[in-house]
């Protein structure tokens, strides 16, 4: 029923009955929707994914494909305070170590969320507030889950801002966010989101609104963080380079759903889905030579309201035409395996795909 | 910054008579004054010097004390001194000095008030937008809003004062008067214009509040693990009171320069009222005395804000 890769990582089918899985963190079958005057979005739309401690899963698509959606369902931030903004309702299920937290006690999960699963944000300056001192705000990150003073909190902030590299850090936790560069704001972010050991880190965009400088650094910084707390780490990005380097597994989003998902060096290197292809011939790779111009995706993300029938790729995928019958404009693909640990949501059969990519796709990239 | 404004002020109003024409030593002495009077007036209030002279004399008043002399007939203005009123013969000083403890009561009680009361509907309408609860309060704000003071004010005294007899409003307010003198007579003007502002400070929360629900780094506090009180008093309050404090710095200041139509409504011997009766009765030197004590409260309001804003926002904090 469940079945782990060598990596250990984001590979099942979605399971029907909740019982407990063996992995530390699975998602079942996540739908997010948000009613609006103009009708249901469809945020996120049944997705299904494992994850073991020490693994990364990488989390690939567009905007408004459902990443973020998806990381703040997990966390448990869509149920509370909505304060009459649209309300998400959320179905299927989140298993965190044995638990599942979509029907638990609301409390149980503020409970775990900073302490068993932390976030890191996109825009540091703007996720950090702007009237308490970097060191306070990390205090009462750790106060909140351990009955400690003050000053034992405070040498531990210290501790976490000396280890995620902020020079002086003794003197620097007196600081406020704006008084740091976006680099420095980004790995206070981090130590505020790791000072509690958590066994899960999300990691939404974290690279997104950084210089190209410091993007690096910050990558390295959680790979070195994840190897040392031996944390589960999500992390969500538009940018394939950044999973590719970061990831053990990989899993592509469009229109609320995974359209592909396996091994990185599967999906980097032997993408099987048109939607992918489309992601890496529009990335500029220094790996290789470049000849041909970088090729964007044709046409614009699907509304969430009025997803395409049939595959929601169909109407901007330049293969729409090669299954049969027009099927792809009235059956919506399911996950196929399409070698091994790997998935797959298109209709094209297997040599259709295998001839397009060794033909027309491998030579251009 | 204060200074200059309040110079500004003073220059205007302590000019603008002068050059409208107006012979002020005949609206002291009245029409029907004899031309001999009246020019004894004239010399006695150094109307005849040259216009910086008196300015520099009036200024000199306010720390120093002045005489007004016209030979052997002198008056001694002791400081500070803001000149005498053409009504009364009494030192504007001493009309000033009995208003401001009623206009400061009627100020602080209201503003403690209409705070509390404003601050909590606001806060309480952003968390359950879109609620009964919020819809009213809303409802009534708008109310609040629209109502003037001297309809309030009056319907307040006719239920509590006159039909009930729930409250006892004395006719004047002096410092010998017990607390409980004060309280009783300033209760309804405090609400009555608390009212007003709470309904302006309940839509500017609630707008304010929703606005900073929405930051990033309200979901950053949800996402640490902090419990909603937390979220909602340490995280969102803190930022939504920067623009409060700025409206309610002008507010204040405005209020202590006289509350014009409670304390007429009301009858109270503020500021207000005293301008009132001042402007009615061409008196100059008090009309001058009163607009420059509001000069001064809303200066020093502006002043004290504006330090404040350093203590919130540590952004502000340069330099």
């Amino acid at each position: 029923m469940t079945e782990l890769s060598k990596s250990g990582a984001a590979v099942s089918e979605p399971v029907k009955a909740s019982q407990a899985p063996s992995a530390f963190l699975e998602v079942r079958d996540l739908k997010v929707h948000f009613p609006t005057d103009d009708g249901l979005v469809k945020s996120v739309d049944g997705l299904s994914f494992t994850l073991e401690k020490g693994k990364t899963l990488g989390i690939v698509g567009e905007s408004g494909s459902g990443k973020s959606v998806t990381s703040l369902g997990i966390m448990g931030l869509h149920t509370t305070g909505q304060y009459g903004k649209r309300k998400a309702q959320i179905s299927g299920e989140i298993w965190l170590d044995g638990t599942e937290l979509l029907s638990a006690d609301p409390d149980y999960v503020r409970k775990l969320r900073g302490r068993e699963m932390a976030m890191i944000f996109q825009d540091p300056l703007s996720a950090l507030h702007p009237y308490y001192t970097i060191g306070q705000q990390i205090v009462e990150a750790y106060r909140v889950h351990h009955k400690v003073d003050k000053k034992v909190a405070r040498r531990r902030a210290v501790e976490m801002l000396d280890r995620v590299g902020i020079p002086q850090p003794d003197k620097r936790i007196d600081s406020y966010p704006h008084e740091f560069s976006g680099g420095m704001r980004q790995r206070a972010m981090i130590a505020m989101s790791l000072v509690n050991n958590p066994e899960l880190l999300i990691a939404d965009e974290p690279t997104t609104a950084l210089d190209v400088t410091v993007q690096a650094q910050i990558l390295d910084l959680i790979r070195d963080l994840q190897q040392e707390f031996g944390s589960a780490v999500i992390i969500i990005t538009h940018d394939l380079g950044v999973v590719a380097e970061l990831s053990d597994d990989i899993l592509v989003m469009y229109g609320g759903r995974c359209i592909e998902r396996g091994p990185a060096e599967k999906v980097f290197y032997e993408p099987r889905h048109p939607y992918t292809w489309g992601l890496l011939g529009s990335m500029p790779r220094l790996d290789r030579e470049q000849t041909e111009r970088l090729i964007p995706v044709k046409g614009s993300p699907p509304s969430l309201i009025n997803i395409p029938s049939g595959c929601a790729f169909n109407p901007r995928c330049p293969y729409a035409d090669v299954p049969k019958d027009n099927v792809t404009r009235t059956v919506r693909p399911e996950l196929t395996v399409v070698g091994s640990q790997h998935w797959a949501a298109c209709h094209m059969t297997h040599e259709q795909r295998e001839r397009i990519w060794t033909e027309e796709i491998a030579p251009k990239l | 910054m204060v200074l200059v404004v309040l110079l500004a002020t003073f220059t205007v109003f302590f000019m603008l008579p002068k050059w409208a024409g107006q012979d002020i030593a005949v609206l002291f002495a009245g029409k029907s004054s004899g031309a001999e009077q009246v020019e004894g007036i004239r010399t006695k209030l150094g109307l005849g010097d040259p216009l910086l002279a008196q300015f520099w004399d009036f200024v000199k008043g306010i720390p120093m004390g002045r005489d007004y002399a016209n030979g052997t007939d002198v008056t001694h203005c002791p400081a500070p001194c803001f000149g005498y009123s053409f009504r009364t013969e009494e030192p504007v000083w001493n009309t000033l000095k009995d208003a401001l403890p009623v206009t400061g009561a009627l100020a602080a009680g209201a503003c403690v008030l209409w705070l509390a009361a404003g601050v909590a509907t606001g806060v309480l309408s952003a968390l359950k937008r879109g609620s009964v609860w919020d819809r009213a309060a809303m409802v009534a704000a708008l109310g609040g809003v629209s109502l003037p003071i001297f309809f309030t004010g009056m319907v307040a005294m006719g239920i509590f004062v006159h039909n009930l007899g729930l409250v006892h409003m004395a006719d004047n307010l002096n410092t010998g008067d017990s607390i409980g003198v004060w309280f009783e007579t300033l209760l309804l003007p405090w609400i009555v214009l608390a009212l007003l502002n709470a309904a302006m400070y309940a839509r500017l929360t609630r707008a304010t509040m929703l606005e900073v629900l929405g930051e990033d780094y309200i979901r950053t506090a949800r996402a640490k693990g902090l419990g909603e009180r937390a979220v909602i008093t340490r995280h969102a309050l803190r930022s939504a009171m920067t623009p409060i404090l700025t409206v309610f710095g002008l507010d204040l200041g405005v209020l202590l320069g006289g509350a014009v139509l409670t304390e007429s409504t009301f009858n109270l011997p503020g500021l207000g009222l005293a301008a009132v009766q001042a402007i009615s009765s061409k008196d100059l030197p008090v009309i001058l005395g009163v607009t420059l004590v509001a000069a001064l409260a809303i200066a020093v309001a502006n002043l004290v804000v504006d330090l404040l804003y350093a203590v919130i926002d540590p952004r502000v904090r340069m330099g």
